[in-house]
């Protein structure tokens, strides 16, 4: 198991480290959740054996590192789309079209929440508040990036931006 | 969205150039860490600190209201190691306020943490930051690196013998980290499940340290009570009641947006800031504090001032001043649909009542807004409710609990009628024009 970690680049564990540098030194487990988001960003997902590959290079058990990943609900256990699009439906963003964009984009790219298209290249998911209420309806895409306001013509934009 | 009305801005002086107004330089020209240097270089004692702290009546703006200045002073003072924690896990549906604080204004919030850290005791930070806004997880990086440049943070801060070091953690999608003892398990690398209280974070906090846990806006605040002094600053709100508050007001309003206004203003006032109804339409209902916060009918919300005080004594709370606006277009029973999906999704499994009872609650509501609720359901929703109700380690249950119930005892008469006729009380075509979302004509809306 000497390559253990050759399934992540030297540029993520690069990233790791300078997380591992924010806690304690007895405390590297506190780098997880971090860890899994850059080793996520690399691999497009989390497979069991870069969840275990994280967990040894932070010297915590796979199972601990798994507890986290399958309990935040941006960890993507499964292989995604290349843009994964989440919608957030609650409350504050419905009054203000978070259902109407959901089925907007349903109908637009032909899938339902928790699937992908034909072509790998969209995921649809249903997201929790997203902090972002004024600014109804929002979106993320592929975690990270935040998008406001999207009404209809917004939608269509941003699909048509994503190549 | 940025700042547009405000009465008495303080915590909001910083947002008028928006983005470009949030580095050091520009944090400094109005005169941040003046406060800062004034503690060390004046060797203010930790308690002269909390006793100012104290003095501003300055109460936790995430959600519960806790004098800020009695939770610093339960800390230890022994304690070789303990830590200052700030939770930007900002995740209550209808709140977006401590996005803002630290898309505009980072810098308030880390002066408010090193000056925490002068006061507990502390020489290590945390900000915990909500997952889904990862654009201001990496702002706040920046700031971070541009205050540990300028001396601010490090060893012996601008000379004096006090050392403080600050980093930010992000989550990752779990709602449930922003109670605090579940953010601590987070920062630890664990699932985000909440302990038991006591002990409180105070004796055994984050790697079973003391520590002080703040919501983004306490933190916000410290440098303009310290500059201004405690009392004038609760002189800006009332009594017991400190201060000033950011108020997040979304739903049905002309200008959804984050508004700053002296505790105990009037809501008719608050509404007047957002634009008015969207519309012109009817206001219908208000939830005045966040998801979790019963919901009020307009007749009540009217009549309120916009302090811990007043909304509770309206039957609600002011929690995180998330003001989710619903004017007549909305179906409650829909409505109520949304935020009982939401905790269900969120419970984090722990407690048996929390896991099964807020499962319970979202299907009997669906099952309602879909024509198939049955005569009992509204007893049942009840029932549910009396068994979750402080029966579980956090207040994730009852924050599941507290709509169903202010929902069906306000608009009792909107869930009757669903169970009877099948369908809402409110035509369905009007909640589809209310959103907004269809308004571009030449848009073939999804059925």
């Amino acid at each position: 198991m000497d390559n253990q970690y050759d399934m992540l680049s030297p540029e993520a564990l690069g990233k790791i480290d300078r997380e591992v540098a924010k806690y304690p030194a007895d405390q590297k487990q506190s780098a997880v959740m971090a860890a899994l988001v850059i080793a996520q960003d690399e691999k497009g997902w989390l497979p069991q054996e870069t969840i275990a590959a994280v967990a040894s290079y932070l010297g915590m058990a796979p199972i601990a590192a798994y507890e986290v990943a399958s309990f935040y609900n941006m960890y993507d256990l499964q292989p995604v789309g290349k843009y994964k699009l989440t919608v957030c439906t609650n409350l504050p963003c419905a009054l203000s079209g978070g259902v109407h964009a959901a089925d907007y984009v349903k109908q637009k790219l032909g899938i339902d929440f928790n699937e992908t298209t034909p072509d790998g290249k969209f995921t649809l998911k249903e997201g929790e508040c997203m902090g972002a209420c004024g600014d109804a309806p929002v979106m993320l895409v592929n975690n990270k990036r935040m998008c406001s306001f999207m009404l209809p013509e917004e939608i269509d934009k941003l699909l048509a931006e994503c190549k | 969205m940025a700042l547009i009305d405000t009465i008495n801005p303080l915590l909001t002086t910083g947002w008028a150039k928006g983005d470009a107004g949030w580095s050091l330089k520009d944090y400094e020209a109005r005169g941040g860490y003046a406060q800062l240097k004034r503690v060390l270089a004046s060797k203010m004692t930790p308690d002269d600190v909390i006793g100012e702290v104290k003095k501003s009546v300055l109460r936790g703006r995430g959600g519960a209201g806790f004098p800020t200045g009695l939770k610093w002073s339960f800390m230890p003072k022994a304690a070789p190691e303990k830590y200052v924690v700030c939770n930007t896990d900002e995740g209550e549906p209808g709140t977006f306020k401590d996005r803002d604080l630290l898309r505009f204004d980072p810098h308030s919030v880390i002066e408010g943490m090193i000056i925490a850290g002068y006061a507990v005791g502390a020489k290590l930070g945390y900000n915990y930051i909500h997952g889904e806004i990862f654009e201001i997880y990496q702002r706040f990086e920046a700031a971070l690196d541009e205050a540990r440049a300028a001396g601010y943070l490090g060893e012996k801060i601008l000379g004096s013998d006090f050392s403080f070091d600050l980093f930010a953690h992000h989550g990752w999608g779990a709602y449930i980290c922003g109670e605090e003892t579940g953010l601590l398990e987070s920062i630890e690398g664990k699932k985000g499940q909440p302990r038991y209280k006591p002990p409180f974070p105070a004796n055994f906090g984050l790697y079973g340290k003391p520590t002080t846990i703040n919501n983004t806006e306490t933190f916000a605040a410290i440098p303009f009570i310290l500059g201004m002094g405690g009392e004038t600053y609760l002189n800006l709100g009332k009594p017991n009641n400190g201060g000033t508050k950011l108020f997040s007001v979304s739903g049905h309003v002309n200008r959804p947006g984050n508004y700053e206004v002296p505790m105990g203003t009037p809501f008719a006032k608050l509404l007047e800031l957002a634009g008015g109804m969207r519309g012109g339409r009817r206001l219908k209902a208000v939830i005045p504090g966040g998801s979790s916060a019963p919901v009020l009918p307009a007749e009540v919300i009217m009549d309120c001032t916009m302090d811990y005080d007043s909304i509770a004594k309206a039957g609600s709370m002011l929690g995180s001043g998330a003001v989710i606006v619903m004017d007549e277009t909305v179906c409650m029973v829909k409505a109520l649909e949304r935020l009982s999906y939401f905790y269900y999704e969120e419970s984090c499994g722990q407690c048996t009542p929390c896991r099964e009872g807020s499962g319970w609650l979202y299907r009997v509501v669906h099952r309602i807004e879909h024509g198939q609720g049955r005569a009992e359901d509204l007893d049942l929703l009840n029932r549910v409710t009396d068994n979750m109700m402080g029966k579980t380690i956090c207040a994730l249950a009852d924050a599941a609990a507290l709509p169903v119930r202010s929902f069906t005892k306000h608009f009792k008469s909107e869930f009757e009628y669903h169970i009877e006729h099948k369908k809402c009380l409110v035509d369905p075509e009007v909640q589809r024009a209310g959103s907004g979302f269809f308004r571009a004509s030449s848009v073939t809306g999804a059925a």
